[in-house]
């Protein structure tokens, strides 16, 4: 099978992610979304290593992995915490920093 | 030559002591921070005069010369030196310390913080006078030039009258963008002394580096507009007029008798042996600017309702005569010039202080509000009428002698810039007499029946000055022998002679 | 020849002035007894200098004093010298003479003021800068003493400077007398460049090979000056308000002295005028200009001082027209100088006597028939007047009908236009003067019954009476054998002159006196024989409106100066606010406003960053995308 298709799907997925973080307002859904264009990120790595034949690619998809569980403890606290102070989990409201 | 005691060190390094003293002392001991910053500006003065004994007038090479190696990947040094010009503005600075210390004994309570800091920053503001005077590294000036913002900037900003946030902000970005341009043209001269034997940043290796006309013109005007506006001149001296009216009285006496003076020095020292040839072409714009600073000064001066507005325009006009000297390019001229800087440092200074003392008293700085102090306060009115007359240059007061050397050197070589510039002093005895008309004489106006005479301290702190004034007017030798002949060298340095006479090439025939 | 007793001339009334000053009212119980001897000492080294020249052969006369090298720049090199010779020596008697019998008429003069310390300290530096004035040995040195005089006069006119229209007096004259200073600046600023030296005795030895286009803006330069300093045309405006200063003021400064430093300059520099015609002719007719100016305002003032103050500017005018005839006018210039420091210094002393017992009245339609009450004062006061007018054998007739005479045998129409001026300001002079005397002291009373006129106390009417013996001997000592002449030809006239003579002088004395005898007979008919009234009626010409405002002088300066000096002044106040400021200020908004625009961008909403910054990165891929293509 043509190698070049794993980069399409990841290139959808991507899209996908890009376009959810954009059009959607409850940031839970964004930070899956973000999530997603990550992953997408990962497949394509992978894909190359492939491609290429070496493990470098394969080596970054783990560090991505790291770095996105790291985000995920921090971001979720930070949203726990928005939505106990705010009653809501939409990013519209937390607008603080424009003042 | 060099010295075995590292006189210029040792003079910077004094009044950083006395703040670390300072500094080390409790808050509320306020008379002790007073009395140790006193003793220290006079240590300082002691150690200054004791110095000058030391320099030798003849020898027109640097004097007291220290060369320590400071940041050597880049060629920095730590260089001092002094030739008679610095000489003469390092005593200005280091005599004008102790007595603005002295008159302003009381300005520094009631600022924006303790009255510590007040003389901290002070004693900081002294060391960096000296070593902006001294320093013969161009990065190491431009280190002291720039870091004497900081004191100046807190001193203005925390203890002043006024709009005094704006006023210090002002006088910030303005010397800041000078000195970013100054900046540029250092770092090209590094680059270009780089390309031609070795990275220096020291004035003398500088002055012997080879530029087309372009390149020294650009990099002359990036010093010279760094200068224009600390110096000030017309069209770059707004700020002056508004810190001199926001800051307290012996700030603004250290800001238009010292601080401005690095401004006038840096063209004698950097724009004239740097770049003679630059010089050369810009002078008579810069004359322009001179004699427009004389005249326009003078009139606005004349125009205002605010004594120390007042003071200020008047010496945008002085400043315009110093700066006529030193284009002027003959010996009188810059003699002249030198000799401006330090006496105008003690007329302008002494006018400061005695308008300081009258709008503490009065609680006021309009001139309308003061009438018939002759009557009330025969000596501060006294004090004030001796500064007067000698910033509209009397003769017998020091002023004069300086004032006449500029105008005659300067006729020698433009005379219509020089007859111009002898207009401004038909409207320097306009704008003296019209305020001592309106605070000393007439009627005594409400309000001011009771004001107190100046008081002991007072009297000692104004005596000097004015007997400095009286002494100079009649017996400038000491100081014309010292600037002499550093300032007959850079004229040759910058490559011109006096003009002669001209019947000496008709005479005998 | 060389004398160390020169700086104790001057060095005596400064220390004087210096202790007045200094001690405060410690010394008011003694102060003016002190000024008065220090002043009487300078007179006394003036005199044993002038004994000692008289013993010297005619060209050794001069001496020669080196303090210490005042300015040394370069090639520019004054030092603090003075230099004696004969033509100073007439001024150090002049002023020292003068000025110690002006100091003992103002012990008493000056005995009810509080401030009578501080106003003989004030005399004391007069004396000093006047003599420094003429002793200077170098343009520079003069200068120093030119500028001290003009701040003497400024603090003794502005010397009850509670009343703001003295203050303001002060302060005119003191801008006045700078713009002359100004020219005398630029004098010694073109001698400099022309001839590299500025004393004396240097110019006189250079002049000769300087061009005479160098000569002529020096010779007009220093005329300048000598219009700021003695009340000549265009800068006379200043010399009627000097009146304000107490009336010994006016005597010794705005009458004797200072006021003709300008003579004194312009003899001084004969070397340089007598080179440049052109300049010379100007001094000749800005001085008839000025003597009949100052005759016409003469005429038509009521105020004793005043008309007083007019006829010193047109006497004045007289001397200057003398220094401009050259060689053959300085020494009579002089001589008038000298007689008229005489009696014009004794009718200023008798105008303050009078003042002085009218309770300090000026305006002359309230005197009347004071010659019974005041019979020492109308006396002195007469001897003075019959000087001025120019009556044999009385001094004025002497040194004023030669100037007149020189005038005339000047040569052509310069000659006989000058001539004719300077006549026609002697008949006028007589009018005014005998106006003078009548309206004072004939005629009937005019005065409030609260007045109680009497005579002055004799510490008054003492110097008055030795100045009136000088008005009266003066004029035949100095021309007696050609006394004055000849003792000051080495000074101004080098080579003896002989001039084609259009007027003999006795045709020009008859003539003078004939026209002097009109004026006379004039003021005679109309203020003897007809009632004086108290106010001075409305219904008169409009000449004689113009001449009581001086003909227009302060109009005019106001509307060509001060108004739109004024106007310029506030122009540039507001533009120096406005434009510069403003562009300044201008900067610092645009670079807020540039801060505002943007941050118009900063929405708050986390997805219109994360917007961004997709847009961003898909901008950034598709420009290297198209790069690299």
């Amino acid at each position: 099978m043509n190698a070049a298709n794993y980069l399409y799907v990841s290139a959808l997925l991507f899209t996908i992610g890009a376009i959810g973080v954009v059009v959607r307002r409850n940031a839970i859904v964004i930070f899956m979304c973000v999530e997603l264009m990550l992953n997408a990120a990962n497949l394509s790595f992978v894909t190359f290593a492939r491609i290429n034949g070496n493990l470098e690619g394969q080596v970054v998809a783990f560090f991505t992995m790291v770095v996105a569980a790291c985000e995920v403890v921090v971001g979720l606290a930070i949203i726990v915490t928005i939505y106990r102070s705010r009653r809501s989990a939409s990013v519209d409201d937390a607008s603080l920093l424009k003042r | 030559m060099t010295s075995n005691v590292s006189w210029l060190t040792t003079l910077g390094l004094l009044p950083l002591l006395g703040a670390l003293f300072i500094a080390a002392l409790s808050k509320r001991n306020e008379l002790a921070a007073k009395r140790v910053a006193f003793g220290t500006t006079l240590v300082v003065a002691a150690a200054a005069i004791a110095m000058a004994m030391q320099f030798q007038r003849d020898n027109v090479d640097l004097q007291f010369v220290e060369t320590y190696s400071w940041i050597p990947s880049f060629g920095i040094n730590y260089a001092v030196g002094v030739d008679g010009i610095a000489l003469v503005l390092i005593l200005l600075s280091v005599l004008l310390a102790p007595i603005v210390v002295l008159a302003g004994w009381n300005e520094s309570s009631g600022g924006r913080w303790s009255v510590k800091t007040f003389y901290i920053l002070l004693l900081v503001l002294e060391t960096m006078m000296i070593g902006v005077f001294s320093a013969t590294d161009v990065f190491l000036f431009y280190v002291f030039f720039e870091a004497m913002l900081v004191p100046v900037y807190f001193l203005i900003g925390g203890y002043g009258t006024g709009e005094r946030s704006a006023a210090a902000v002002k006088f910030l970005l303005y010397s800041l963008f000078g000195g970013l341009l100054m900046l540029a043209s250092i770092i090209a001269l590094y680059v270009l002394s780089g390309e031609q034997g070795g990275h220096t940043f020291d004035t003398t290796a500088l002055s012997h580096l080879q530029m087309s006309s372009t390149t020294q013109n650009f990099l002359f005007l990036g010093f010279f507009i760094a200068f224009a506006i600390k110096a000030p001149l017309w069209p770059f001296h707004t700020w002056l007029p508004d810190a001199a009216q926001s800051a307290t009285t012996g700030t603004s006496v250290l800001l238009l008798g010292v601080l401005d003076k690095v401004g006038t020095f840096g063209m004698i020292r950097y724009c004239l042996t740097l770049f003679p040839d630059a010089t050369k072409t810009f002078t008579p714009v810069i004359l322009v600017l001179a004699v427009i600073s004389i005249i326009y000064g003078a009139f606005l001066a004349i125009g205002q309702t605010d004594f120390k507005r007042l003071i200020a325009f008047t010496s945008i006009s002085h400043f315009g005569f110093i700066t006529m000297g030193i284009f002027a390019m003959t010996s009188q001229g810059h003699s002249g010039a030198t000799l401006y800087m330090f006496n105008h440092g003690f007329s302008t200074g002494a006018l400061f202080l005695v308008a300081g003392w009258m709008i503490s008293r009065r609680g006021s700085s309009k001139i309308a509000d003061f009438g018939g102090l002759q009557r009330v306060t025969p000596v501060m009115a006294w004090a004030f009428f001796i500064a007067g007359m000698s910033s509209l240059a009397l003769p017998g007061l020091s002023s004069f002698v300086s004032e006449f050397l500029v105008l005659i050197g300067t006729y020698t070589r433009y005379p219509v810039a020089a007859v111009i510039g002898t207009f401004g002093v038909v409207l320097a005895a306009l704008y003296v007499l019209i305020p001592v008309q309106r605070a000393l004489h007439g009627p005594i106006t409400p309000g001011n029946e009771s004001l107190p005479d100046l008081n002991l301290r007072e009297k000692i702190a104004i005596a000097p000055v004015l007997a400095v004034i009286v002494a100079l007017g009649f017996y400038p030798s000491p100081l014309l022998n010292v600037i002499n002949p550093a300032a007959a060298h850079t004229i040759a340095q910058a490559g011109f002679t006096d003009p002669l006479p001209s019947i000496d090439g008709k005479a005998g025939k | 020849m060389t004398s160390n007793s020169l700086v104790y001339l001057i060095a005596l009334p400064l220390f004087g002035s210096a202790v007045l000053l200094l001690a405060g009212r410690r010394c008011d119980r003694w102060g003016h007894l002190l000024a008065t001897a220090l002043s009487a000492g300078s007179f006394a080294i003036g005199l044993y200098q002038f004994l000692q020249m008289l013993g010297r052969a005619n060209d050794q006369r001069a001496v020669t004093q080196k303090l210490f090298s005042w300015i040394s720049v370069g090639s520019f090199q004054v030092d603090a010298g003075l230099m004696l010779d004969q033509l100073s020596i007439c001024f150090v008697l002049l002023i020292t003479g003068v000025g110690t019998l002006i100091h003992i008429y103002s012990i008493a003069y000056m005995s009810h003021d509080r401030d009578r310390r501080r106003f003989f300290a004030y005399l004391n530096f007069f004396i000093a800068a006047m003599l420094l004035l003429v002793l200077g040995d170098s343009y520079l040195n003069l200068y120093v003493g030119w500028e001290g005089v003009g701040l003497a006069s400024y603090l003794l006119i502005g010397f009850w400077n509670q009343k703001p229209a003295y203050a303001t007096a002060a302060k005119k004259a003191f801008v006045a007398n700078r713009v002359g200073d100004m020219g005398l600046s630029i004098a010694i600023m073109i001698t400099f460049a022309t001839l590299g030296t500025v004393s004396f005795a240097g110019v006189k030895e250079h002049a000769p090979v300087a061009s005479t286009g160098a000569l002529t803006a020096i010779g007009i330069m220093l005329l300048v000056a000598a219009t700021g300093k003695s009340a000549q045309f265009p800068l006379q405006a200043w010399l009627g308000d000097a009146m304000a200063g107490p009336t010994p003021v006016s005597a010794l400064i705005h009458a004797a002295t200072m006021v003709t430093a300008g003579v004194y300059l312009i003899t001084r520099s004969n070397f340089i005028f007598d080179a440049a015609p052109t300049a010379q002719l100007a001094v000749a007719i800005i001085g008839a200009i000025t003597l009949l100016f100052g005759a016409i305002i003469g005429m038509a003032k009521d105020d004793i001082k005043k008309a007083l103050a007019a006829s010193t500017m047109s006497q004045i005018g007289y001397m200057v027209l003398g220094a401009g005839l050259g060689p053959a006018g300085y020494a009579f210039a002089i001589m008038h100088l000298l007689t008229h420091g005489f009696f014009k210094a004794g009718m200023f002393l008798g105008a303050g006597s009078v003042m002085h017992g009218m309770d300090d009245e000026v305006n002359m339609r309230r005197y009347g028939g004071l010659r019974k009450f005041m019979p020492i004062t109308f006396a002195t006061f007469g001897l003075g007047y019959l000087a001025i007018i120019g009556v044999p054998p009385f001094a004025g007739f002497y040194s004023k009908d030669k100037i007149i005479e020189v005038a005339f045998n000047a040569g052509g129409i310069k000659g006989i236009t000058l001539g004719t001026a300077a006549l026609l300001g002697a008949a006028i002079t007589a009018f005014y003067m005998t106006r003078v005397v009548i309206l004072t002291f004939a005629g009937n009373k005019r005065w409030d019954e609260k007045a109680h006129p009497h005579e002055s106390p004799f510490l008054m009417w003492a110097p008055m009476v030795l100045l009136a013996i000088g008005s009266v001997a003066s004029g035949f000592l100095f021309t007696h054998g050609d006394a004055l002449r000849n003792w000051l030809a080495p000074v101004v006239e080098p080579h003896p002159v002989h001039e084609a003579e259009l007027l003999s002088p006795a045709v020009v004395s008859i003539l003078a006196l004939v026209l002097v005898g009109v004026g006379v007979a004039f003021a005679i008919v109309k203020y003897l024989r007809s009632q004086v009234p108290q106010v001075a009626p409305e219904d008169v010409s409009i000449f004689t409106r113009i001449a009581r405002r001086d003909l227009l002088q302060d109009e005019f300066n106001e509307a060509v100066f001060m108004r739109p000096g004024q106007a310029l002044t506030r122009t540039l106040v507001k533009t120096d606010a406005a434009v510069i400021d403003g562009a300044v200020r201008g900067v610092g908004r645009m670079t807020l406003g540039s801060g505002n625009l943007l941050r118009a961008t900063q929405t708050g909403f986390v997805r219109s960053y994360a917007m961004w910054i997709l847009i961003g990165a898909i901008g950034l891929i598709a420009a290297i995308w198209v790069v690299t293509q």
